[in-house]
């Protein structure tokens, strides 16, 4: 049984040539991202700012969140955020952080429930006091910091220091834009999202070393190749696992964003971006930033011929 | 590359059939397994309470506030010490963590620590130079409250909630002064809500009759009263009562207490054990005639009148109750008083029916993800894409597996774990086949393609794998709720997957290839 389509050649894409391209974008991509942080700002979820989140699903007929509205901005507890979520039905409430400690937030769902009345069913509520909500911010950006040091440690240990400089400069520009994502189309920005930025950290790291890795074995193979046309030459040799990987783990993130339901929505969007920007930067990012800070080729040469020896033993 | 030890090809096998096998009672209903066979696994993945529906509440157990109401208790014991020690002072009062005080004679600053100290072995006495002093709990004395608070609210909070009825819940402490809660199939947790919200604090105290509440509040309470209020709704009588703060008997010395009928009207009966029922019988026989207060969390519920000594140690608590509110006391009366306030801090309901929705959809989305996956595989690599599927299929297996094994809770971003590391795990598959594909390209015979796609790509699979492993630990430890279940699933995955994919693709590769001789590789 063969297969039914075969990527037959070795490709000869100049990647280094489009190197100032990817700089530049990749530069404006994070400029914006940081502006937007700064100016903006991210539309945080209730895990982390505190606050109510409903949803509910009218039992009679489709939702009308002109008259929902009107019922909550006259129990006064701030800004009310209604919004349809899936079909007709369905409203997500989001109410703010209520001043007045823990309790405050519990009276106020208290409040919500009784001014929507009947004929309402509640699918889902999520109350977050401040106690938690500042620490679970807390723990969420710790996490994430924490991971991303701990796999570019791998990274640092597994390759000469140069490989783990172009893995930090691409897993940090992943992780800043997919942030940018989030504040350009201000998609809320909640716990899960944090799992996804992670995940997406560990599958940029996963496409930068397969390519690193071929970049040190073509060096150890082509002693005299110019360095530029090495990175080239690792970065097409690698070109169509790049793509039947990104495929994959794409075919899976779009079933996900489809049919996972309105809950999964704002993961699976970052996850999609996420493989993307990833293997984009593994391409455009990582690969030249090497070539800039080459690594020494001698040494790499050689301990090449001592692995070799010591495997013929 | 083509010798595989028997007792490896056995090995691979057993863990294979292993994973079929234990992922297999997820395919049923308990209600379907419940008569087979003891021997038959029954072990399914639990769900988190994103998917079954249900409560989960964090609460904090405010030790602050149980020691502000024992330093406020404690005054009138500094007064007393301060008094007999005939030490001059002025300012005593609680202020945040302390009792203050300010000793006016430079000269007895010593007496006054050497009184102060013998009232509590809890409490540290400091004064300065000026005079200025506070009694504070101990550390050590603070961490055993802490710890005592918070394991007897467990008890009490897993009492209560017991009585209600709802069935499996979790409850268990969390970091150093919270307790998490967990109520599979509560869909409205507002009747818990309130009865965890209640200490439930039931005393007995005299009523002095000797002073009005409002001749009280001008100042001229005297030393060992209190004003408290009168619990709201209460029926037309006063709004606030003066009391005797020595309790007669506490609601700790009760043995029983239900929800009853009398004169129409719901009331609560309760009984005391025997030191209770011979405090009570003392009590009231020596002030018969005189009013008492029934105190529950510092309001006062009624305060009738001793018509006679009350021996038998039973009694009847009436106050406009209605009929739930009065069997909401007597369950708490049961349950017992919480050693200290109890605060709510989050709170996430997930209906049944979204539930329900989550698990359709998750699971469709799986199936439809790992469906997409195989036949991509399959048209990129012909027969060596089914012996991925063959793994990927395992693959699946032993993650379900293994999470029924291990008793882990799967939560929706758990499900979107599952589709993604399916998606992820045939990455191991690509390199092998793609570095197969160079090889032979590169003019090497068959058979040492198939041996150098497997080496050679092999420190990048684990590369790969060992960095999304890091990911999915640390999310573990540090993350909580549904985002520890997408860490348990993706760490799981990557686990199985790292088996499934180049050993059980290898075996099968080995033996394919041992059967037909190939003189080309199916892969272009």
């Amino acid at each position: 049984m063969r297969p039914l389509i075969v990527i037959r050649h070795v490709p000869t894409i100049d990647f280094m040539r489009w190197r100032f391209f990817g700089f530049a974008f990749s530069l404006a991509l994070t400029a914006l991202t940081i502006g937007l942080f700064f100016t903006v700002g991210l539309n945080y979820g209730i895990d982390f700012v505190g606050g109510t989140l409903i949803e509910a699903k009218s039992t009679s007929g489709p939702a009308d969140l002109g008259a929902m509205r009107a019922k909550l901005d006259a129990l006064h507890l701030g800004q009310a955020s209604l919004q349809q979520f899936g079909s007709p039905d369905d409203v997500l409430i989001r109410l703010q952080q209520q001043p007045g400690g823990d309790a405050a937030q519990m009276q106020a769902v208290k409040a919500a429930q009784a001014a929507l009345g009947p004929h309402i069913q509640y699918r889902r509520i999520e109350v977050v006091g401040p106690t938690v909500g500042g620490e679970l911010i807390r723990a969420g950006v710790l996490a994430t910091v924490l991971a991303l040091a701990a796999i570019l440690i791998y990274v640092w240990f597994r390759f000469e220091w140069q490989f783990g400089v172009g893995a930090t400069i691409a897993t940090m520009h992943d992780v800043i834009t997919t942030v940018g994502l989030f504040a350009i189309f201000q998609l809320e920005f909640n716990l899960t999202t944090l799992a996804a930025i992670l995940t997406i950290a560990g599958y940029s790291i996963n496409d930068t070393v397969v390519i690193y890795d071929r970049v040190r074995e073509d060096m150890r193979k082509h002693r005299t190749m110019s360095f530029r046309e090495l990175i080239n030459l690792a970065l097409n040799e690698t070109l169509s696992r790049t793509i039947l990987t990104v495929s994959t783990v794409a075919l899976a993130v779009l079933s996900l964003l489809f049919l996972g339901g309105e809950v999964l929505k704002g993961f699976s969007i970052a996850m999609l971006w996420g493989i993307v920007i990833g293997t984009y930067s593994s391409l455009f990012i990582a690969a030249p930033v090497v070539y800039y800070i080459q690594p020494n080729r001698r040494a790499i040469a050689k301990e090449a011929g001592r692995r070799a020896v010591g495997a013929e033993r | 590359m083509l010798y595989f030890a028997n007792w490896k090809v056995l090995l691979i096998c057993a863990v294979c059939a292993l994973g079929v096998i234990l992922s297999l009672p997820n395919l049923f209903s308990a209600r379907q397994l419940a008569p087979l066979p003891e021997w038959v696994p029954h072990k399914q993945v639990a769900l988190g309470l994103d998917l079954r529906g249900g409560s989960y509440l964090l609460l904090e157990v405010d030790v602050a506030a149980a020691q502000k109401e024992r330093l406020t208790t404690t005054i009138d014991a500094v007064r007393n010490a301060l008094r007999n020690a005939r030490i001059g002072y002025t300012g005593l009062d609680v202020q945040g963590d302390a009792i203050v005080f300010t000793i006016r004679d430079a000269g007895q600053f010593e007496n006054a620590r050497e009184a102060l100290a013998k009232i509590d072995p809890d409490l540290a006495v400091t004064i300065n130079g000026s005079g200025a002093g506070t009694l504070k709990f101990t550390a050590v004395a603070t961490e055993t409250q802490r710890r005592q608070a918070v394991e007897q609210s467990i008890e009490i909070i897993r009492k209560r909630i017991d009585e209600t009825g709802t069935k499996e819940p979790t409850i268990q402490r969390q970091g150093e002064d919270r307790i998490l809660i967990e109520l599979p199939g509560v869909d409205d947790p507002n009747h818990v809500k309130a009865l965890l919200g209640r200490t439930a604090k039931l005393t007995f105290q005299l009523v002095d009759t000797g002073v009005t509440a409002s001749e009280g509040q001008r100042g001229r309470l005297p030393p060992g009263d209190e004003i408290l209020p009168a619990q709201d709704g209460s029926r037309s009588g006063p709004s606030s009562y003066v009391v005797r703060r020595r309790v007669m008997v506490g609601g700790d010395m009760l043995t029983d207490a239900q929800a009853t009928f009398q004169n129409n009207e719901p009331v609560v009966s309760f009984k005391f054990d025997t030191a209770g029922a011979r405090r009570f019988g003392d009590a009231t026989r020596e002030n018969v005639g005189k009013p008492f207060a029934i105190v529950l969390d510092n309001k006062v519920i009624s305060a009738p009148v001793i018509k006679e000594p009350i021996l038998g140690g039973s009694g009847i608590i009436s106050g406009s109750f209605t009929v739930q509110s009065a069997s909401d006391l007597a369950l708490l009366l049961r349950a017992g008083a919480l050693p200290a306030p109890i605060n709510i801090l989050e709170e996430r309901t997930v209906g049944a029916q979204l539930g329900a929705d989550s698990i359709h959809a998750g699971a469709l989305a799986s199936i439809v993800g790992v469906a997409l996956v195989a036949v991509f595989m399959v048209l990129f690599y012909g027969l060596f894409g089914v012996f991925a599927d063959v793994a990927l299929f395992f693959n699946l297996c032993l993650m379900l597996g293994a999470l029924s094994l291990l008793g882990a809770t799967l939560t929706l971003p758990g499900i979107a774990g599952i589709a993604l590391t399916m998606g992820m795990a045939v990455d191991a598959n690509v390199l092998i086949y793609e570095r197969i594909k160079e090889e032979v390209r590169g003019g090497r015979t068959i058979l040492s393609s198939l041996e150098a796609g497997f080496t050679r790509a092999f420190g990048t699979i684990l590369d790969s794998h060992v960095t999304t492993l890091v990911a999915g630990v640390l999310l573990y430890w540090l993350g909580s709720g549904p985002v520890k279940g997408f860490a348990v699933t993706l760490s799981i995955g990557v686990l199985t997957s790292l088996f499934s994919s180049i050993l059980v693709t290898r075996l099968q590769i080995v033996t394919w290839f041992r059967r037909t001789r190939p003189k080309l590789i199916p892969l272009e």
